[in-house]
């Protein structure tokens, strides 16, 4: 074997054993890598309320009511499960029924109070004119179905498309 | 495949192909910009801040290029032990730093108006910033020893080590549930972006790509010659 042969190897089978290391310890800390749970897992595994957690999921059509004082709340759903959200302070421009957010708080008899409220933007990018005309045509419906169902399988359609 | 990693060959096409991938960068970032900020519309949700995601995109895909170009160099460096390999993994490094760079501060002035937030520890943001720590660590590493040769090799085992993070970023908004939104472009059901937003994008993509490729073609020259500089002196020292 020629030296520049056994080097080739060596790099192959190093690089070989640290993906697979790699893909052991990334696969092993899965409960520690993920940003939010979604509102079936957590009504599944009910975490005490001194545990901080983040939800994650749509907010659902209607749900959205802002009481005096600031407070607001809001469903979280993903389509099998909804999460009842109450917050104080200013939510993100992009907080908008039935499009995604991610909440942090603590879940207090069944109610997540959360004390930040982020706006998770999906992969759609499109002017006006075209969500327009995909309103129109009632593809949107389908897209909106589409991105509830992504999780659970199949999922409910909830109110109507349009804001 | 000796001809192309001789040093006298490389200096010679790339004398050529420099002044035309000036002007074709040039050309490209402006057309790019022009599509991107004044011809393509507004997005239906988040309105102009949508002009960020022109620059922010390419230079993250440009971050994962350039790694990913470093580390084959890295690795036909210490295979092959050829110099222009080396030199260009070299030269390819403080380039990736920046277009990281550029990503994480246009993705965070993205992300205060659009999420609430300047950053958040989720799975795609904290595996770039460990991209932009690796591109750092390789450029130290590289200077680290008195023997150049010997902090390059070292530099190269990093580079090939840090790897495993390319696809963990790529993948990491399929793999757990993150902040940031999945992939857009490249992905198996075709773009979910409009053709009209897609276009000024695709061109600026292009454009980075020239600008990294003319780049590296003027430091791995500036590089060689850096290298006959050396050789010189040391014979003068020696005559």
């Amino acid at each position: 074997m020629k030296p520049k042969h056994r080097r080739l190897t060596f790099v192959i089978i190093g690089v070989a054993l640290l993906a697979g290391a790699a893909a052991l310890v990334l696969s092993a800390s899965r409960e520690s890598l993920v940003f939010f749970q979604t509102p079936s897992e957590i009504v599944a595994k009910a975490p005490a309320p001194d545990r901080r957690l983040r939800i994650g999921g749509l907010v659902e059509e209607g749900s959205v009511d802002r009481a005096a004082g600031g407070t607001v709340r809001f469903r979280v759903t993903d389509g099998a499960a909804t999460v009842p959200v109450s917050y104080v302070g200013i939510l993100p421009d992009l907080f908008r029924e039935g499009r995604g957010v991610v909440a942090e708080g603590r879940l207090e008899h069944g109610v997540f109070v959360a004390d930040q409220v982020l706006a998770k933007h999906d992969e759609n990018y499109m002017p006006p004119e075209a969500a327009e005309s995909l309103k129109r045509s009632g593809y949107w419906q389908h897209m909106q179905d589409q991105i509830k169902g992504s999780k659970t399988g199949s999922a409910p359609a909830a109110g109507s498309g349009g804001q | 495949m000796r001809a192309l990693v001789n040093p006298t060959f490389v200096m010679r096409w790339s004398t050529r192909a420099v002044p035309w991938l000036g002007g074709l960068t040039l050309l490209l970032v402006a057309a790019g910009l022009y599509l991107a900020l004044i011809a393509s519309p507004p997005d239906y949700q988040q309105g102009d801040s949508v002009r960020i995601m022109y620059v922010h995109v390419p230079a993250a895909w440009m971050a994962l290029f350039c790694y990913t170009c470093m580390a084959a160099a890295s690795a036909a460096g210490l295979v092959w032990r050829s110099p222009i390999a080396d030199l260009a993994a070299q030269a390819t490094a403080p380039v990736g730093a920046a277009f990281t760079f550029i990503a994480l501060v246009t993705g965070s002035l993205w992300g205060k108006p659009m999420w609430g937030t300047w950053w958040v520890w989720d799975a795609r943001l904290t595996s770039v910033l460990i991209l932009q720590f690796l591109y750092f660590g390789f450029i130290a590493l590289s200077h680290a020893f008195d023997d150049p040769a010997r902090g390059q090799r070292a530099a190269a085992v990093l580079a090939l080590v840090g790897f495993v993070n390319v696809p963990i970023i790529k993948f990491s908004v399929d793999w757990w549930s993150t902040l940031h939104q999945p992939a857009s472009v490249v992905r198996l059901d075709g773009p979910s972006i409009h053709p009209s937003m897609l276009a000024p994008l695709l061109v600026m993509a292009i454009a980075f790509t020239c600008y990294y490729v003319w780049l590296l073609l003027v430091r791995l020259q500036s590089e060689i010659l850096n290298g006959k500089i050396r050789a010189l002196r040391l014979r003068q020292a020696h005559g």
